[in-house]
């Protein structure tokens, strides 16, 4: 069997928490953590008699994730159950959505070196999370389970993809960027380690150039980018082997073993939940009204494509340098605010992809969580600007305003770190210099352009790296041309 | 006569004129209490302390303020042990109280406790109960029907001024029709379901036992309205229901639908309800024969929907977080299995299996689709039945109370005695059920259904009706030994 003359087919299911204030089906705070069962009702914990009430909030934001991935906006949609028992569902069943989704037929644009492609949107629809179970060790061996139901009625979102995914290269910029897009939107903070973005994987191969799709197998716990990526090519690797033994694949779900990098059965197609879907007759169908979708098209915030465009217009910034600052929204919202402040687009846009970007990388930390302020990178690159400090020394400052949070003005008046700029002040010192050095200043003279470069090392040395390079550069000119 | 004795309004006025307390009316109902409850058995719980104390600290004479009363024990009571008459909730204490007991609660009514019913609501002769069947006040070897039979024998039997029920398919006019009291199943969406432990949702709806018709108007102003915690409580002004009470039929248009009174309906009742008919045109109301076409399709619809809405709504009875654990499971499967084997009655298990198939993969468009369509197709007979009439009169049920055991061993015949009261749920349409006379002594049910929020028109036809008959004054005799 030639595997050049296969391809992959991959559709996508991603679960995303939204960020709203309280939970779908009650007042009930939506907070991430808390102690165990310290964020519940009699609605969210199932309780005899209670009632869903659907939060108008969770609506919204639906609507607005709709438009974002430019699906239709359904004006009659409904809540269902879907039935099944396990401990942390309170009520054994779960409120969805089934037939008549919120959202439907949409599309998101990814780039994949540098190629663009467009992937279907299927539907996205709301739904409440689940609680959680709590095991001594591992489940297979707990003798007994404790149920948290925190999570449980936190809203969700499940956004569904066509199968036109070919790669799982493809698969991560998809995930990638469709998590961009919800940051912009606010919807949901999309932070994977915390489950607040799931994702679940339907995967099959078939010849390429084949319109019919191979039998899939549905892959799930996946829980970052690299997990993602690495399961789906061990799975799309693992089909090709069975059919490359005149094998078939059969129709199941499997996990993936971050430990083991291995996907595993979960269960077959014959084991699968009949999950008995109907309408909840607890809730009423939702109506949505062009005016209400027209309401929230309006405070629709800039997304992540045009907010590129306008970096690259307004700020003649390159489309990598624009792509970068806008993979995130905090991370354009920084730009943004240093631009506002003053800051020079190209600087600030310098600084935050070099030492910035490498700082954050260095402690694994997001840009909102650092210390550095807009105000404060913006005051630095002014320093920088007025010569008070080299760009060198910014470098140093910068570490230190990461470090302590501290302002660049502070911190360079503490460490004596400004600038020497001064002839009168610099003159004597680089006389002493060449003074002590007129082997090297007659290379200089005798045409070695590098003795130059020596003697501006011992000056920023002397000065601890002080004195400004420009003015010991003239002065140096000066002085050895003038001894000639 | 005792103050137990009296309805809601006449102990109004003696409260407005300072001739009783509440104190004295509690104390006259728990005396009742005390003296028939051992035979009659409408009461799961008596708060009697509770009762006494509250009574003490109230003064009554506005609305219902110092009017005792009880709740069936699917309505949720704060601190009080709410059973569904369960082995599953036997000892749950709830945490919250129903919206229509918080309203209660507000308007100042005594609560004397929780009473009897068919095991979650799901049966027609309280024989349900996993505790003890309820007996009918006025024959103790009779059922007081069901599932709401504690809330009627309560009110038949003077143990409570008035009661509050719920109704998935008849469970508060039935039981009415059989204790000769009056019960209204309002408009879907007029009361609010928070707090009632849900049979078959799109159906259940909440409403009032009382001693007469301008009780229920009474009952009905405090129970209705707008809820919040429920969203498919209707967010419309609830009219003044007592100005509907003028004891004037002349023009009202009453609709006899024939499909109520075929085959199946014991001769005695159809005589009954024919008096009852000349009563209304002697009364200057216009009554004609209709026809309702989709009406025995009703039966079988309800027995797909409610049993599936069932199937979901009990699900959560697993052991997990309240209520009956087998602690003897072995693993997480085995618990479920074995507390819903023991905390669940045979008739609740028979529907979860008739709503768990009813809506499984591959039968769902055969069975749930295809009620839902019979669903529409009754409530447009309903609509059309409307357009021309403003009430629509039926008996509430085919015959008179039967007696206990009578109809354990056939699940059938024990459905069939809801035939006249289903297309109501299915249409959620308000009905009340009205004493209109007695057959071998029996009370008989007289059931007038309105339009959506017409729960006024019924009040009209019911008080004019009452006020010239004199079933009223009629009471079971259940002599104190």
């Amino acid at each position: 069997m030639e595997r050049g003359g296969y391809e992959a087919v991959i559709g996508l299911e991603v679960h995303v928490e939204l960020k709203t204030a309280s939970k779908i089906f009650c007042a009930c705070p939506n907070q991430f953590g808390g102690e165990p069962n310290t964020h519940i009702c009699p609605v969210c914990t199932g309780m005899p008699g209670v009632l869903p009430v659907v939060n108008q909030r969770v609506v919204e934001y639906a609507i607005r994730t709709g438009l974002a991935l430019n699906c239709q906006i359904a004006p009659f949609s409904k809540f269902d159950r879907k039935n099944y028992f396990y401990p942390d569902l309170p009520k054994a069943y779960q409120i969805s959505q089934y037939d008549l989704p919120i959202c439907r037929g949409g599309y998101l644009d990814i780039e994949v070196e540098g190629e663009r492609r467009r992937i279907g949107i299927t539907r996205v629809h709301m739904e409440e999370d689940a609680g959680k179970l709590v095991h001594l060790g591992t489940i297979a061996t707990t003798p007994y389970s404790l149920v948290d139901l925190n999570r449980s009625g936190v809203p969700l979102l499940e956004i569904v993809s066509e199968p036109d995914l070919r790669t799982p290269a493809e698969a991560r910029a998809y995930v990638e960027r469709l998590r961009a897009v919800l940051l912009f939107l606010g919807v949901s903070d999309c932070k994977m380690q915390e489950g607040s973005l799931r994702c679940d994987a339907n995967v099959s191969v078939r010849p390429r150039g084949s319109q019919a799709l191979g039998t899939k197998t549905e892959i799930k716990n996946m829980n970052s980018f690299k997990a993602l990526e690495r399961a789906l090519a061990y799975e799309i690797e693992r089909q090709l082997d069975l059919l490359e033994d005149g094998g078939c694949v059969v129709q199941e779900t499997r996990t993936w073993d971050e430990g083991k990098q291995v996907t595993l059965s979960m269960r077959s197609k014959e084991e699968a939940h009949d999950y008995r879907y109907f309408p909840d007759p607890d809730l009423v169908p939702i109506v949505i009204d062009d005016e209400w979708v027209e309401r929230v098209r309006a405070t629709m915030p800039e997304l992540p494509d045009a907010a590129r465009q306008r970096l690259q217009s307004c700020y003649g910034l390159s489309a990598y340098d624009a792509g970068v600052l806008t993979a995130t929204k905090d991370s354009l919202d920084f730009f943004d605010a240093c631009v506002a402040l003053g800051g020079e687009a190209k600087a600030v846009a310098n600084w935050m992809m070099g030492d910035f970007s490498r700082l954050l990388n260095q402690r694994g930390e997001e840009i909102a969580e650092s210390k550095v302020t807009p105000a404060a990178l913006v005051r630095m690159l002014e320093m920088v600007r007025e010569g008070t400090i080299s760009g060198k020394l910014a470098k140093a400052v910068f570490e230190e305003m990461y470090a302590s949070g501290r302002g660049p003005d502070e911190i360079v008046r503490e460490q004596g770190l400004v600038q020497i700029s001064d002839e009168e002040a610099l003159a004597p010192l680089i006389a002493a210099i060449v003074a002590d050095n007129p082997k090297v200043a007659e290379d200089y003279r005798n045409g070695k352009d590098k003795a130059l470069g020596f003697f501006v090392g011992q000056v920023m040395k002397a000065t601890r790296g002080q004195a400004n390079p420009q003015v010991v550069n003239a002065i140096l000119q000066r002085m050895l041309r003038g001894t000639q | 006569m005792s103050l137990c004795s009296l309805t809601v309004h006449e102990l109004v006025t003696l409260l407005q004129r300072r001739e009783v307390s509440p104190l004295e009316i509690a104390t006259s109902c728990l005396q009742r209490i005390e003296a028939v409850d051992a035979r009659v058995r409408a009461f799961l719980t008596v708060t009697a302390e509770q009762a006494l104390e509250h009574a003490r600290a109230i003064e009554g004479g506005r609305g219902l303020a110092g009017i005792p009363a009880a709740v069936k024990d699917n309505l949720c009571t704060r601190g009080v042990r709410t059973t569904c008459a369960s082995r599953i909730l036997e000892n749950f204490v709830p945490p919250y109280d129903a919206t229509v007991v918080a309203r209660l609660v507000q308007a100042q009514v005594v609560s004397l406790g929780k009473l009897n019913m068919d095991e979650f609501a799901m049966g027609s002769s309280t024989e349900n109960s996993a505790f003890f069947p309820t007996r009918n006040p006025w024959d103790l070897e009779r059922v007081p029907g069901g599932s709401s039979g504690g809330s009627a024998a309560a009110v038949a039997a003077d143990e409570v001024i008035f009661a509050l029920g719920s109704d998935t398919g008849g469970s508060i006019r039935q039981p009415a029709a059989f204790c000769g009291v009056v019960g209204m199943k309002p408009t879907y969406g007029r009361v609010s379901r928070f707090g009632l432990v849900a049979f078959a949702s799109s159906l259940d709806q909440v409403g009032c036992l009382t001693k007469d018709v301008t009780d229920c108007a009474m009952v009905l102003q405090v129970i209705s309205g707008f809820d919040p915690m429920d969203s498919t409580s209707a967010r419309m002004e609830v009219p003044d229901y007592t100005a509907a009470l003028t004891g004037e039929v002349k023009g009202m248009k009453i609709g006899v639908p024939r499909e109520y009174f075929g085959e199946g309906v014991d001769g005695a009742v159809k005589e009954v309800l024919q008096r009852a008919l000349q009563q209304f045109e002697a009364l200057g109301a216009v009554v004609e024969e209709t026809s309702l076409p989709h009406t025995e399709y009703a039966l079988p619809a309800y027995y797909i929907l409610a049993p599936a809405e069932a199937s979901s709504n009990l699900a959560r009875f697993d052991g997990v977080r309240y209520g009956l654990r087998d602690e003897t499971a072995d693993n997480l499967l085995d618990m479920y299995g074995s507390t819903r084997a023991r905390g669940f009655g045979p008739e609740v298990k028979r529907r979860i299996m008739l709503g768990t198939y009813a809506l499984s993969s591959g039968y769902y468009d055969a069975y749930y689709l295809k009620a839902m369509r019979v669903r529409r197709l009754v409530k447009e007979d309903f609509d059309r039945a409307f357009a021309r009439y403003d009430v629509l009169v039926t008996p509430t049920a085919p015959t008179v109370a039967f007696r206990l055991n009578e109809k354990v061993d056939d699940v059938l015949a024990m459905y069939m005695s809801d035939i006249a009261t289903i297309p109501v749920n299915l249409a959620g349409i308000p009905a009340v059920s009205i004493p209109c006379g007695f057959v071998q002594g029996l009370p008989v049910g007289m059931q007038v259904m309105g339009r959506p929020f017409g729960e006024a028109d019924l009040l009209r036809a019911a008080y004019a009706f009452e006020q010239h008959t004199g079933i009223r004054a009629l009471k079971p005799g259940l002599e104190v030994a």
